[in-house]
């Protein structure tokens, strides 16, 4: 809401600096956002009179003037096209400040000139505020003018102060209503002048018009007034710069007052011509099917059953609370006009002005729900102003058709319960005081308020607080820290412990922390190859996205790790290590909400990055998190990744109660070409939850070995497709108690080994807890061992 | 034999100084104490001497053998302090040439700062909850005392996915949820991922990260929300810290303050990070609306409390001065690397 500051002191003595201003407002709850001050930058510029205009000796486009000052007469040579003698003019006297710099007295080929006349451009102005300015040229003034008048004033160049208002506070959508709350903050009384209205007009409005209401939940309220003998013509310049200022646009005097008013009182108006109301009648109806209107706006309307609507005995003219209706608007032939000043419900305005696609300054106003005694009083402040600017003969009465419910309008001033929601000590005499200055009735015997009809807000004691501590200053407030309540221990749960031991250790692996958007573009299915019947593609779909690239949640996070490895590629980062601990989103049959799963991927390229050092970070990982009972197997059916080097986890044991945990592996070559990743890019998806009920905090000791180690190496040739995992289970089966760890130091294949097969090697260590190994229990081992790889995997000692 | 003897000691000693290696040394250990020694061969021809000059030669003799191998001893000392203060000297290393690199991985700054958010209020009692980010219109409006059509609710441009279940907008529906599960005293902070349909740009993001406090009790005033937040903001932006409230309105709290806490830039005099207000808001809270405690199971009667929610990502943004919201999310191992 932008405020002019001289239309605010109509109502508010405002005698402080601007500065000192903004900030009472803003520490009160009337947040100032900015404050322009039009006549920035412009001094010493008066309105001029041309008294005489010459041409030019030397050249044919400039003319040589005199220009009555008011204190001075000077000579100003000019170039502008439009100025004639006679006319009035903004003038830039010499030393003169203007936004695009300083006038001096110059000489125009060879003529002195003492001064410039300005155009709405050099003043700093758009044809917003000057709707009469010319295309090129001078600014001239219409309307008469004192001369010599400092130009700030006579185009009323105010500072204009732009309010934050909140959604509970409708009545401060208005000059009247803000300069209450500034009489509050500076602790000054409000003016509140006397309406007068003298109702020259023929007749009473009664006789005009009838008004009924077939909703009133929807409409509880509808006043209107009749002008006749309506002259149309542009409003004064006062009403037109301060509309201006305010951020409306004039357009002719009736049109201005309705919205003078609106933007002075907060109730929004409507003017009919009256001729057009066809049965000298309105009714207040939802609209019928199939219904067309053309708004203000030249727009075919469609409407629907729920949209209240203002209608004469036979058709909509005008959409309630949101635009009126072509067919009644306001011409310069108009002779009668019947004034509106309606309340509607909130809610229903705001459902129509959403369907509709017209959000106007009265639907904002209406759809935040605003004060029904306004009405009448918005009709005669209009009805006061037409007389003014004898745009009309107002006639006597108004049309009232009020179906308003009572509402709760007393509130108990509980000065305990206040002070104790605030922790304050304030005295009841202060609360009083700012609640009589808002205009509360207050009876400090029973301490029972009358709550103000603008105040429909105010509903509890939370309320009241608010009122007592926004003019209190919260920031008077004594801080204190739950003191005296019962102290809690805060606590990570254990979930949590495990997601932090997660990331520290992705973290100690070199893995670097990414977050990733958790909505995402239907296509990402098909780069990372899920067929078209794939259960992923099932997915949660947003109704109103900014864009098909961020419409559906995602099932999946290999797409955006890809994308964020891709990123770092296209930019030549040479290795990227990453990690995110995210959610995917699937939904499930017969539930509103979906399954919200947390997941871990992992993915890398670049140096030092394969199969093994992935699958290192997932060991790592385990450990970590108190993971024994796990395995890799091969894993072959993923479409996304490497058939030939991808492992999905396994964890748990007997297999009947193992479960896959998640899927490592290099990025299938097609899938890393498709998203532009490299040839040999690495990925890992897990499902955390079922990381997490596998992992364990508790660790148990093991005592350290107290007798030697035998040390033995084992290098057998085996075919190719024999994994090593399954040697290893064998070996460790075969060597019994006594073989302490076995670990594979290398893979040979090559000249020495026949084709197709591979030699493997392993370091075996042998030790007992009680006892030093003799040499023959470890040779009889050795043979066990041999002897059960040769019949398994057909192995031949090398 | 005795001036004999004298002699050999004043030459050997005085060879002594000049052996500048451990190999040289051995030879003179040999060519004098040696079983071929020169000394050795003197001590031979003792039996030549009367019998009372014996014990006094061989006396001498003695203390001459000890002279000699007290200096072997001492110059081979000399001669291994030598050695290594030469090796030493030869292998200084070029201290100024750069570490060799780890390669430790890092922690995105959102993940960063929330830690250290709840560092904060886990020392002051609190406990961590969370709730689904895909929401009932129910948890994340309603319930919260914005019920459907409200203008309010313009202020949070909602995904939708069907007329009853949205992307949530705030953490404030965790609240609700928490409340109707536990019952007072309740301490949480509610950690989460929110969604508004703002187009992506250096300071806006459709998806953002918010923390939101909730303490319900007997007897919480507005008071222990101010010294609470106080604690709060020391603890993220430093000791001297000041904090700010100014009157706002929430539908879900009363009374309700948008918080400013004094600018990081300049602390307080105004620069381009605070717009050269001295203040930088980062929060909004209030004390719960009876209307919300009432929709979880708290008699407001009995129970007061206060709440309060705050965006990560700006914090974040604030505290390393990272100037375009977008890089958050980019992924930009160069980016990341620098936390």
């Amino acid at each position: 809401m932008k405020a002019p500051l001289n239309w605010l002191k109509d109502f508010v003595d405002i005698n402080v600096g601007i500065k000192e201003y903004v900030n009472a407002m803003t520490m009160s709850g009337s947040k100032v956002e900015g404050v322009e001050d039009m006549g920035e930058g412009i001094e010493k510029v008066v309105v001029g009179k041309i008294l005489e205009m010459e041409p030019h000796p030397n050249a044919d486009r400039l003319k040589v003037c005199k220009v009555d000052a008011g204190s001075e007469v000077v000579q100003v040579v000019t170039g502008a096209p439009n100025v004639r003698t006679g006319d009035l003019i903004p003038l830039a006297l010499v030393g003169a400040k203007l936004p695009g710099g300083e006038i001096k007295a110059s000489r125009l080929r060879g003529v002195e000139s003492y001064g410039m006349m300005c155009s709405m451009e050099e003043l700093n102005l758009t044809r917003d505020y000057l709707p009469d300015a010319p295309e090129d040229g001078v600014y001239v003034f219409a309307e008469d003018i004192k001369l010599g008048a400092d130009i700030r004033e006579a185009l009323h160049l105010d500072k204009v102060i732009e309010f934050e208002i909140t959604s509970n506070r409708p009545d401060c959508l208005s000059i009247y209503g803000l300069a209450r709350e500034s009489s509050v903050a500076l602790g000054v009384p409000l003016k509140k002048p006397e309406i007068r209205v003298k109702e020259e007009g023929s007749g009473n409005a009664g006789d005009y018009v009838s008004i009924e209401i077939e909703n009133p939940e929807l409409c509880p309220r509808y006043s209107a007034r009749i002008v006749t003998d309506i002259k149309v013509g542009p409003s004064p310049y006062w009403m037109q710069h301060r509309l201006a200022a305010a951020g409306m646009r004039p357009i002719n005097n009736i049109v201005d007052i309705t919205n003078y008013v609106m933007l002075e009182l907060g109730q929004p108006m409507h003017a009919f011509d009256f001729s057009c109301i066809t049965g000298s009648k309105i009714i207040v109806r939802t609209a019928r099917e199939g219904e067309v209107i053309k708004t203000l706006d030249g727009q075919e309307r469609k409407l629907d059953t729920n949209m209240l609507v203002i209608a004469d005995a036979e058709r909509p003219v005008g959409v309630a609370g949101v635009m009126g209706g072509e067919n009644s608007e306001i011409t310069d032939n108009t002779k009668v006009l019947l004034l509106e000043s309606a309340n509607f419900n909130g809610a229903s305005i705001r459902v129509t002005s959403k369907k509709l696609g017209i959000r106007s300054e009265a639907s904002l106003r209406f759809e935040k729900g605003l004060d029904p005694e306004l009405t009448v009083k918005a009709l005669d402040r209009c009805a006061e102003l037409i007389e003014l600017l004898g745009a009309g003969r107002v006639v006597r009465g108004i049309v009232d058709c009020n179906m308003t419910k009572k509402r709760q309008d007393t509130i108990k001033l509980d000065v305990d319960r206040i002070n104790a929601l605030l922790g304050t000590d304030l005295p009841a005499e202060k609360m009083i005081a700012i609640f009589r200055a808002l205009e509360f009735e207050v009876d400090p015997d029973t301490m029972l308020m009358k709550i103000p009809s603008f105040r429909s807000d105010i509903e509890n004691i939370a309320d009241l607080s608010e009122e007592v501590a926004r003019f209190y200053d919260y920031n008077n407030i004594k801080p204190s820290l739950l003191s005296g309540k019962e102290s809690m221990r805060g606590k990570r749960s254990y979930k949590q412990r495990m997601e932090d031991a997660i990331r520290n250790t992705m973290c100690a692996c070199g893995m670097n922390e990414a977050y990733t958007f958790s909505f995402t573009s239907p296509k990402v299915f098909d780069n990372i190859n899920l067929p078209q019947d794939h259960p992923l593609r099932r997915t949660v779909v947003i109704s109103n996205p900014l864009g098909e690239d961020y419409s559906i949640m995602r099932t999946t996070t290999l797409p955006d790790m890809l994308r964020v490895l891709a990123i770092n590629y296209s930019r030549k980062v040479e290795t990227a290590r990453l990690f995110e601990l995210s959610y995917v989103y699937h939904p499930v049959d017969g539930k509103e909400l979906p399954d919200q799963k947390s997941v871990l991927t992992l993915g890398m390229y670049g140096e030092g990055c394969d199969f093994y050092e992935l699958k290192g970070v997932v060991e790592e990982l385990m450990a970590a998190m108190g993971i024994a009972d796990y395995e890799f197997k091969p894993e072959k059916e993923d479409p996304s990744f490497h058939p030939g080097r991808t492992a999905s986890l396994i964890i748990g044991t007997p297999d009947s109660k193992s479960q896959k945990a998640g899927v490592l592996g290099e990025v299938h070559p097609e899938v890393a070409e498709k998203t532009e990743c490299p040839e040999r890019t690495y990925a890992a998806m897990f499902d955390v939850s079922l990381l997490i009920d596998a992992s364990t905090l508790a660790r148990k000791f093991k005592p350290l070995p107290k007798f030697p180690a035998v040390p033995r190496d084992i290098a057998v040739v085996v075919r190719d497709e024999v994994y090593v995992a399954d040697l290893i289970k064998a070996i460790s089966k075969a060597a019994g108690d006594i073989l302490e760890d076995v670990s594979l130091f290398d893979v040979y294949k090559g000249s020495q080994v026949p084709e197709g097969m591979k030699s493997t090697a392993f370091a075996l260590t042998f030790r007992s807890p009680d006892r030093t190994l003799k040499d023959e229990e470890v040779n009889k081992a050795m043979e066990r061992i041999l002897k059960s790889l040769e019949h398994q995997f057909g192995a031949r000692l090398r | 034999m005795k001036q004999q003897l004298e002699s050999i000691q004043k030459e050997a000693l005085k060879k002594l100084e000049t052996i500048t290696d451990i190999r040289e040394l051995e030879d003179f250990r040999v060519a004098y104490l040696g079983k071929k020694g020169e000394l050795t061969s003197i001590l031979k021809g003792m039996g030549a001497l009367p019998p009372e000059e014996r014990p006094l030669i061989g006396q001498l003799a003695n203390e001459v053998r000890n002279a000699l191998e007290a200096g072997i001893a001492a110059t081979r000392d000399r001669l291994i302090r030598a050695a290594r203060e030469e090796k030493i000297r030869q292998e200084t290393l070029d201290v100024t040439m750069p570490g060799r690199a780890r390669k430790l991985g890092r922690k995105h700054p959102i993940t960063i700062v929330l830690d250290e958010i709840k560092d904060i209020f886990l020392g002051m009692g609190y406990e961590i909850a969370e709730g689904p980010e895909v929401e009932l219109d129910y948890y994340n409006f309603e319930a919260l005392n914005i019920p459907k059509n409200h203008p309010a609710r313009d202020t949070q441009d909602t995904f939708y996915i069907t007329e009853e279940v949205l992307l949530r907008t705030h953490t404030s529906p965790v609240q609700i949820r928490y409340m109707k599960s536990h019952k007072p005293p309740i301490r949480i902070i509610c950690p989460g991922r929110v969604y508004r349909s703002d187009t992506v740009d250096a300071t806006h993001s459709p998806i953002f990260h918010q923390v939101e406090g909730l303490v319900v009790d007997r007897g919480i005033t507005m008071g222990d929300l101010i010294g609470t937040l106080e604690v709060f903001a020391k603890g993220i932006f430093g000791e001297d810290t000041k904090i700010r409230l100014r009157p706002h309105h929430f539908n879900f709290t009363e009374p309700s303050a948008e918080v400013d806490v004094s600018c990081w830039g300049c602390g307080g005099t105004g620069c381009r990070i605070c717009k050269g207000e001295g203040w930088v808001e980062i929060l909004g809270a209030g004390m719960v609306h009876p209307n919300v405690l009432r929709e979880g199971g708290v008699d407001p009667d009995v129970y007061s409390g206060f709440a309060f929610g705050l965006g990560i990502d700006r914090i974040a943004m604030g505290k390393f001065g990272i100037d375009d919201m977008r890089l958050l999310f980019e992924n930009d191992i160069r980016f990341l690397r620098q936390f």
